[in-house]
């Protein structure tokens, strides 16, 4: 028996032996002979590289069970819908009895208005009202659609040009609120991968529209050009296809939170030596600046054409509400299509748009307005600042309500101090801010100078 | 059947967007022979990014952005236009013809000028002028703008509530505030644009689940809590839930008290955007809770606009006291935008006491009358001769499909020519193949103007071929209208 199974066996190894050493088995590579047992060697060699190879076992990931996510959202306790109220932000804003005109009505008594960006003084003016008044009575109050859908009255057509023939642009468009020109205008034009070099200083809706641009924006110190000449030079230096993206330089003419003006000739010369575009915010400055209230462009003699864009809100020098955006046709006509301000909201209440009109009417046919203004600004200030028509005093914080309501208690002046939202990423310093208006008299101004000195030196002496 | 009208669909979109295409490569040829010189600035709109609107939205451009010359009421003056260059721009002339108005949001009537409305909206304007020239905060609140916030907080049925400017504001500017990083914001899929842009401002991850689906929003809140924040699967700081009373492209009614119960039962906050639904639809006309008969309590924030119901501007945001009070505080609107114009805050306080009946009248309950019947009246009378028509009953919003798009601007210029303004949607407000009618019922439509605008619907629908479905046998057809 074991004799037959050591033949078998043997009969098996002599077979493998013939098969492995038989003539085909063995090759002739490059003239080297190759027996058959390398073939064995050979495929071992490949079964090791193989399981090198594998990857090294990892337990499946089990999903959790129903179980496990309700005990998991049992236990989630959600943080309180608002934060608590700390006592540093309330304040109560005073209510105002009349219009707000360069004088008005709180608690009962009469004060003098610098709280309202009032500057050409037509809060109240006759043809204002009798425009409105008209408008009114043929519309109503609102438009009741937005401008794609039968909410684009004649008025609204009539007052964009009237915009854009006043500046001296090719075409306008408006816009149904003060804010939402700029946050919707630059997300039409800004898209991810351009590039947005902005001053620091900028109001919250600058702000906004930056961030939902998605863009990189890059801030430079706030009014200060040799900072804005180097990120432009840092920009183009390290962006080797700076020509093909789109860049832009964002500024204010009249910057709302500190009331400097912005150096627009500076400002143009840099934009032509590094090829970028430029946005400028006219809200303080349309119908204040320059010799028949233009703007800044008209205030340093700079042909219009050489700003891209230039927005501005009409609820400051034109006392009425909403905003514009002018420039050339295609950028115009690009928003009227891609701006979400503008395409999907409600379009100006034909009143308003009206009021505009007969405002920029009524600027252009009394200049002395203008004259009236620059006056009182110059009164106030006694040619020791630049010129700006309101005016910071740098005070801290939590004081300024006090300073606020004891010049309104005492000597019934009404002035602003400025309020800063918990989104706001602007740094500079708070204050009381004065808005002064063409409809101010002397004594007026003399009143507020002094009230602020007196009452600020009593708050600031008992620190 | 509906297999068919997609395809058909889908081949129009490609032959216009082939045909576009060809025109391209011509203007491409053409601009290479004489290049502009851009003195090496990028150009401002780059040259083929907007193709859809260059070669599908302008061919059909006269049907949109219509200017009216009179107030937007029951019948209107469309200013016509014309164009010397395949409307590529369009011209006013002086002629105006008088269309019936199916377009305007006016859903109460209070677009033109009301009896008891404009002599008050004018004394104000004498009193306070249109505009305060100041931020809420500065010097820009006056008595009427505290009266307003008390009087739409009472109508609304929360303890507070704060108004703003403008109501695409309103969305963008309180989101941001309410939730930040860390948060979750669960959008519903057809949510408006404003509601988008205060979630992509706000810095939240932002989910969304669909249309109108409970269930689904089940699903994704269980999933997002039992995963945490992404990446550091910390948990949520909070969940914000957000959807609209009436969608304004659908028609439909949110399915709120579903809603509702989900959210309370996994602690997430709802946000009810009720820009269409105030004022339009419930009892009282205040709004989708009263409708669907949920407690105004269950519901954390809810926002809404003045000018549909109201025919006026602005937004408002209705909650608990400690929430108004904090939103007056630190929301960026209030602190930084204009004051609501002193006249549009009178026509809206005024509004809510005609809706009340506190003008000692009874014309606010006959407009929530008018306006359910006249809505439900002209849906079903649709439906029976035909169109394919969306949304619930009750909601003043009816869309009507029209899919293809050459039908699209022949539906609307067929319409104009007999006299009737309609509303064309297509994308991108709603998706490539849904293009849509919209019409907006309004209180102030007779019914007389209601058979004439299902008269000229009718005829314009045969000739362009929309009706989808079967129409109800003539003769029952003809024994209703008598």
């Amino acid at each position: 028996m074991a004799s037959t199974v050591e033949g078998m066996m043997k009969q098996a190894f002599d077979w493998a032996m013939i098969a492995l050493n038989a003539p085909f088995a063995g090759a002739v590579v490059f003239g080297v002979h190759i027996g058959g047992h390398y073939v064995a060697e050979g495929l071992l060699v490949v079964v090791i590289i193989f399981l090198l190879l594998q990857k090294s076992y990892k337990p499946p990931k089990k999903p959790l069970t129903e179980k496990e996510v309700d005990e998991l959202c049992e236990d989630w306790v959600p943080e309180s819908l608002i934060p608590p109220i700390t006592e540093e932000v309330k304040f109560e804003p005073s209510v105002l009895e009349s219009a707000a005109g360069p004088h008005t009505i709180v608690n009962g008594k009469d004060v003098v208005n610098f709280a309202s960006a009032n500057y050409l003084g037509l809060v109240g003016h006759e043809k204002l009202m009798e425009s409105c008044t008209a408008a009114l009575e043929k519309y109503g109050v609102g438009s009741c659609g937005p401008r794609g859908f039968y909410g684009t009255i004649d008025v609204h057509l009539d007052c964009e040009e009237r915009v854009a023939k006043f500046i001296g642009t090719p075409d306008s468009i408006l816009y149904s609120y003060g804010i939402s020109t700029m946050f919707s205008a630059i997300p039409a034009f800004c898209k991810k991968g351009d590039v947005i070099v902005a001053d620091d200083g900028v109001h919250w809706g600058i702000q906004n529209g930056l961030h939902l641009s998605r863009s990189t924006v890059v801030y430079f110190k706030h009014n200060d050009m040799e900072s804005l000449e180097r990120a432009l030079e840092k920009i183009t230096r390290e962006n080797k296809r700076a020509s093909k993206i789109r860049r832009y330089i964002v500024v204010e003419a009249i910057y709302q939170n500190s009331g400097q003006i912005a150096p627009l000739d500076v400002i143009i010369r840099l934009k032509e030596k590094f090829r970028f575009r430029v946005l400028l915010d006219e809200s303080n400055s349309f119908g204040v600046l320059g010799s028949s209230g233009r703007g800044l462009t008209e205030h340093y003699g700079v042909p219009v054409d050489k700003i891209d864009i230039i927005t501005a809100s009409m609820g400051h020098a034109l006392a009425t509400d909403g905003g514009f955006c002018t420039g050339s046709v295609r950028v115009v006509d690009h928003q009227r299509l891609s701006s979400s301000g503008y395409v999907f909201s409600a379009s100006l209440p034909p009143y308003l748009a009206s009021a505009a009109i007969s405002a920029i009417d009524i600027l252009e046919e009394n200049p002395q307005l203008l004259r009236k203004l620059r006056e009182n600004v110059a009164l106030l200030w006694k040619d020791h600042w630049s010129f700006t028509h309101f005016v910071l005093f740098v005070v801290y914080i939590i004081v300024l309500m006090v300073v606020h309501m004891q010049m309104l208690k005492e000597d019934y002046v009404f002035v602003m101090v400025s309020k800063r939202s918990t989104l706001d990423k602007c740094n500079l310093p708070v204050g009381v801010k004065l808005f002064v208006s063409a409809s101010h008299s002397e004594s007026n101004l003399l009143k507020v100078s002094d009230s602020l000195n007196r009452v600020s030196k009593l708050i600031l002496a008992n620190l | 059947m509906i297999i068919i009208t997609y395809i058909q669909t889908y081949f129009s979109y490609g032959l216009i967007a082939f045909l576009g295409v060809i025109r391209d490569l011509f203007r491409l040829f053409l601009e290479f022979l004489n290049s502009t010189n851009d003195h090496g600035y990028a150009p401002i709109c780059p040259r083929f990014d907007d193709f859809y609107i260059r070669r599908l939205y302008l061919r059909i451009q006269d049907c949109f952005n219509r200017p009216i010359a009179s107030a937007p009421d029951a019948w209107f003056d469309v200013v016509e236009r014309c164009s010397n260059d395949n409307n590529k721009t369009l011209k006013r002339i002086t002629k105006v013809s008088k269309c019936l108005n199916l377009a305007s949001y006016n859903y109460l009537g209070f677009a033109s000028a009301d009896e008891y409305c404009t002599p008050r909206v004018i004394e104000s304007l004498k009193k306070f002028s249109p505009s305060t020239c100041s931020t809420r905060v500065d010097g820009g609140t006056t008595i009427l703008h505290t009266e307003l916030e008390e009087c739409v907080a009472k109508f609304v049925g929360k303890p507070a509530s704060i108004v703003f400017g403008m109501g695409f504001v309103t969305n963008s500017a309180i989101l941001p505030v309410l939730v930040g990083e860390g948060g979750l914001i669960v959008s519903d899929k057809l949510n408006h644009r404003s509601i988008i842009y205060g979630c992509s401002a706000s810095g939240a991850t932002v989910r969304i689940f669909e249309h109108n689906t409970p269930s689904h929003l089940e699903e994704v809140l269980r999933e997002e809590i039992a995963e945490g924040q992404p990446r550091t699967h910390k948990p949520w700081k909070k969940i914000i839930v957000v959807l609209e009373g009436i969608y304004s492209m659908e028609g439909e009614l949110c399915k709120l008290p579903e809603i509702i119960t989900v959210c309370k039962k996994y602690k997430a906050y709802t946000y009810l955007d009720e820009a269409h639904s105030i004022g339009a639809v419930g009892k009282t006309g205040r709004g989708v809770c009263e409708l669907l008969g949920v407690n105004t309590a269950d519901v954390d924030v809810m926002m809404g606009t003045f000018t549909k119901s109201f025919g006026s501007c602005g937004g408002y945001i209705a909650g608990s006291k400690k929430l108004i009070e904090y939103l007056k505080y630190t929301c960026p609107a209030h602190l930084y935008g204009t004051a609501i114009s002193p006249p549009a805050a009178q026509q809206i306080l005024s509004a809510i006491k005609v809706i009340l009946g506190e003008d000692g009248s009874s014309r606010g309950a006959q407009k929530l009358t008018r306006i359910r019947e006249n809505s439900n009246f002209f849906r079903s009378e649709l439906q029976k001769l035909g169109f394919k028509v969306l949304g619930d009953n009750d909601s003043p919003v009816i869309p009507i499909m029209i899919y293809n798009p050459g039908k699209i601007p022949a539906f609307s210029r067929e319409c104009l020519r007999q006299n009737v303004a309609v509303v064309i949607v297509g994308f991108p407000a709603t998706v490539l193949p849904l293009a849509r009618a919209r019409i907006c019922i309004s209180a102030s439509h007779t019914r007389e103007d209601l058979m004439k605008g299902l008269e000229v619907i009718n005829r314009v629908g045969d000739l362009v071929g929309m009706k989808y479905l079967p129409a109800e046998p003539k003769k029952q057809h003809r024994v209703k209208l008598e």
